[in-house]
């Protein structure tokens, strides 16, 4: 019986094992097919054979594996399930040693402890002494083996400054034991208490920051959890429900309405509506004819067709997209760097500062001097937190860049994101930018004896070579009104000009004003028509016949039904918001004025366009570009941020810092506020941290005792200390609430 | 007497601190061949300095026993490669050693740290 089995591959280590395991595989008998994914640990076969005999094919290639009955995401849950269970034995220990803490407090507190100065009551102590170092042991055993391992290396660690404080506290407290004597009375206390409730809320700190991280990485497990689990694949005639993973390249597979699709094709039957929201963040459905591409994880809306799969596995859009998100959260903004220098000397210091605390309080400190020295030197140890400052940027990053992706944006790294934080200046590209990037012939106005239907069939004669959307527009016009084009040769394109070609060995251009007139061809006598035309925002291109004008022919590109309102939100941030085009000032002006643009640099070619963002910069304007990736790439290069927009689900990220997956300018405005909302986040973070930790050191050395007598109990040092990280994570938890769109209704509102 | 003890113990304890945590090197592991199995746990990458040669490809291969969130993603700053590490899995780090000099690797947070020596 044909069956598809995967299996989970173990000891695989690296690319090189993926050949290795597959020709493993496909040796077996019966085996079809066999295809190893390295990034799941996963082994994919098709076949009439039993796991068993799988197994030790892959057993005698020196791997080893089993049989997974699962889908191959599991390993991400499974992930997240043994976190879970992290959490969950941390929270035990901290009711453990949390209680016990309390209890001895409370004994403490109601004076039920005896006194040192006894055998019975030494005796006493030194059993519950004995009991709190098993309990240290159970809720700090990680932490104390953490700090030993680390020292060993030449580390120092959070575990080190509570496995140091929590120890001290311990040891000392139990040398009062048993040499009561040599202590003076006044310091003799024990800190048993406060050992166990430090560890309690250590923790406790710990299980709620896992708990909260798990929240951060929503956007990413919401973008894992799009893919579809199953396709229909059409084989020898018959509808087959695989799984996802054995899909292979040329696959046809059926979708029906309702259905996920299962990866990316190309549309080769049937046709439907297709709901790409969750990849584009685009709200309406697209069409998708024969022809068309469709992307995996979007949802078929009304009718049936077949694709042909192209893309699989880690090559779809989806994978891609999931990938790029995961990097972009690893990646730190250059505020963050900062950082990095404080806290790899940070536990050191601290250290130090700790030991100098003792040294003062002994030589400069009241009586009992050796009980104040041990309070503060702990405290110091116990309350400094380097985790909340090295935590402050990489955990609103990740929350941040999830945020962006939410809405179709994806900002490439750290650098991006700050970058676009602080723009002055956004520059769009008009066509495709602005409008729709879908030019449709609007007029033809012939001279002398040419005829509308003569003039679109020699200038689409001529266009039928070229690959510009002004050409194609012409080239459509005439297909549509059926009109047949002749032959054409020596064509030849002037970038941003024009184009000529030899029809019936007569020279035929086609171009603007400016490449007319340097040919020595008057355009006035279309004067009229052009203006009107050009005040419509229309493009105008001329054609000409042996040096003679035959006429006009305009086009004109749909401006985006948003693009106004993006606009006014840009201008709304603050933004100065220009337009740069290749077209003639006329047009372009129109175009600016439609959608609320002042600022028009126009009759730019392609690769002046960078020249101009350059010229910006050296005004002292952060730049943002938004463009097409591929025309406009030196300019999106060039800029501090370039946007490549509208790619949808085809992501060119080489060029851009922000790729926005649907073609509506609102894009442009979301990352920019989802850029400020995270930045303004990781400065809130680093602020906090680095005002606890500055504020918190000297408190709990004591600095305040000779003023107000202020002194630092170890255990509410502990306590804060566990809240402080807490704090930073939360703080960028707040961001996931965080709606780019609400955001901008509430400050036109205010404003 | 005790005065003078106290804080000369103090001192050397601070000397102490900085010498081992900021002054001292760890041993290197060296490269000899082109991959090198790389463990993070408690709190530390053993081995924490990794010796290479100028021009070769080092495949670090990380392993994960480390449930602390803050040893998920290790960090090369230089080479700007950031690395999620899933739990007891093996993850690979390619790195292509073009120029020598000291390169760190660390946690994000910067306290799990390792470095790689290249000459």
């Amino acid at each position: 019986m044909q069956q598809t089995l995967t299996l989970k591959l173990v000891n695989m280590r690296c690319a090189g094992c993926v050949k290795s395991i597959e020709t493993a595989l496909s040796a077996v008998s019966g085996v079809k097919q066999a295809t190893v994914n390295f990034a799941q640990r996963t082994a994919m076969v098709t076949g009439d054979v039993t796991p068993q005999v799988l197994i030790k094919a892959v057993q005698r290639a020196g791997y080893d594996a089993t049989l997974m009955t699962g889908p191959p995401e599991e390993a991400e849950s499974n992930e997240s399930k043994e976190q879970a269970a992290h959490a969950r034995s941390l929270f035990q220990r901290f009711w453990v040693a949390g209680s016990a803490g309390a209890v001895l407090m409370l004994l403490d507190m109601m004076g039920w402890l005896p006194t040192l100065n006894t055998r019975s009551g030494q005796a006493i102590f030194a059993f519950i002494g004995t009991i709190t170092l098993v309990l240290m042991v159970y809720a700090g055993g990680h932490i104390y083996r953490n700090a030993w391992k680390a020292c060993v290396a030449h580390g120092a660690t959070m575990d080190t400054l509570v496995a140091l404080g929590t120890g001290a506290a311990w040891a000392f407290s139990f040398f009062v034991i048993l040499f009561p004597q040599v202590v003076p009375g006044l310091a003799q206390h024990v800190y048993f208490e406060a050992s166990l409730i430090i560890l309690a809320l250590v923790d406790l700190g710990a299980a709620l920051e896992i708990r909260a991280r798990g929240k951060t990485s929503e956007a990413i497990q919401r973008l894992i959890g799009l893919q579809a689990k199953t396709a229909r694949v059409v084989r020898d005639g018959k509808d087959v429900d695989i799984p996802i993973e054995a899909v292979v390249l040329g696959d046809i597979v059926r979708v029906r309405p309702g259905e996920k699709i299962a990866v990316d094709g190309e549309v080769i039957d049937g046709g439907s509506w297709v709901d790409e929201s969750m990849l584009t963040g685009e709200p309406m459905p697209v069409e998708k004819k024969v022809g068309a591409l469709v992307v995996g994880s979007t949802l078929n809306k009304t009718g049936t067709f077949l694709f042909k799969a192209q893309r699989i596995g880690k090559d779809t859009a989806l994978a891609h997209i999931i990938n790029m998100v995961q990097q972009a959260q690893n990646s730190k903004p250059p505020i963050a760097k900062l950082v990095d220098n404080v806290s790899a000397v940070f536990v050191p210091v601290v250290l130090v500062a700790s030991i100098i605390t003792a040294m003062v309080w002994f030589n400069v400190g009241p009586v009992p001097k050796i009980g104040f020295m041990l309070v503060t030197a702990v405290t110091v140890l116990v309350i400094a937190c380097p985790c909340a400052l090295g935590l402050a940027a990489p955990i609103s990053v990740i929350v941040g860049m999830g945020k962006a992706a939410e809405s179709g944006v994806l900002i490439r790294d750290g650098d991006a994101l700050q970058q676009a934080s602080h723009l002055s200046t956004i520059v769009l590209d008009k066509t495709g930018t602005i409008t729709e990037g879908k030019p449709a012939v609007t007029g033809i106005y012939p001279l002398g004896n040419w005829e509308e239907a003569s003039l679109l069939q020699w200038a689409a004669s001529v266009e039928q070579g070229a690959e510009h959307p002004l050409g194609e527009a012409i080239v459509k016009a005439a297909q549509e009104k059926l009109i047949d084009l002749q032959p054409m040769s020596e064509f030849n394109a002037t970038v941003g000009k024009g184009v000529q070609a030899q029809i019936n060995k007569k020279t035929v251009r086609l171009g603007n004003q400016s490449w007319l007139a340097a040919n020595e061809i008057d355009v006035a006598s279309l004067k009229r028509e052009a203006q009107k035309a050009a005040r419509q925002g229309q493009t105008l291109i001329y054609v000409a016949v042996e040096d003679e004008l035959a006429g006009l022919i305009t086009v004109a590109d749909p401006i985006k039904e948003d693009a106004a309102a993006a606009v006014a939100r840009l201008q709304a941030l603050g933004l100065n918001v220009l337009m740069i085009t290749g077209d003639q000032a006329t047009t372009a002006r129109a175009v600016a004025k439609q959608v609320g643009i002042e600022q028009v640099i126009a009759g730019v070619l392609p690769e002046g366009k960078a020249d101009h963002v350059k010229a910006l910069q050296a005004k002292q304007e952060v730049v943002g570009m938004v463009g097409d990736g591929i025309n406009d790439a030196p300019a999106l290069t060039q800029a501090d941020v370039g946007f490549a927009i509208g790619s949808g689900t085809d992501i060119a990220m080489e060029s851009a810092g922000v790729t926005l997956m649907r073609s509506s300018l609102h894009g442009v405005a979301d990352a920019i506020v989802v850029s400020q909302a995270t930045l303004r986040n990781i400065k809130q973070n680093l602020f906090g941290a680095f005002i606890y930790n500055s504020l918190g050191i000297p408190i709990a050395a004591g600095v305040l005792y000779p003023f107000i007598g202020l002194l630092l109990n170890p255990m509410i040092a502990g306590a804060a200390m566990a809240l402080s990280s807490l704090t930073v994570v939360s703080n960028a938890n707040r961001l996931r609430r965080f709606t780019p769109a609400k955001h901008m209704q509430r400050q036109e509102g205010a404003a | 007497m005790m005065v003078i003890v106290v804080n000369l113990v103090g001192l050397l304890f601070i000397a102490l601190v900085l010498w081992w945590f900021l002054f001292s090197k760890s041993k290197a592991v060296m490269a000899e061949k082109e991959t090198i199995d790389v463990v993070v746990e408690n709190g530390v990458y053993t081995p924490s300095v990794i010796k290479a040669k100028q021009g070769q490809t080092l495949h670090l291969q990380f392993l994960r026993k480390d449930e602390t969130p803050c040893a998920e993603i290790v960090v090369f700053e230089y080479f700007k490669i950031s690395q999620q590490l899933p739990l007891h899995q093996v993850q690979e780090v390619v790195l292509e050693l073009k120029e020598s000099g000291e390169f760190e690797f660390t946690c994000q947070m910067g306290m799990y740290r390792g470095k790689l020596v290249v000459e």
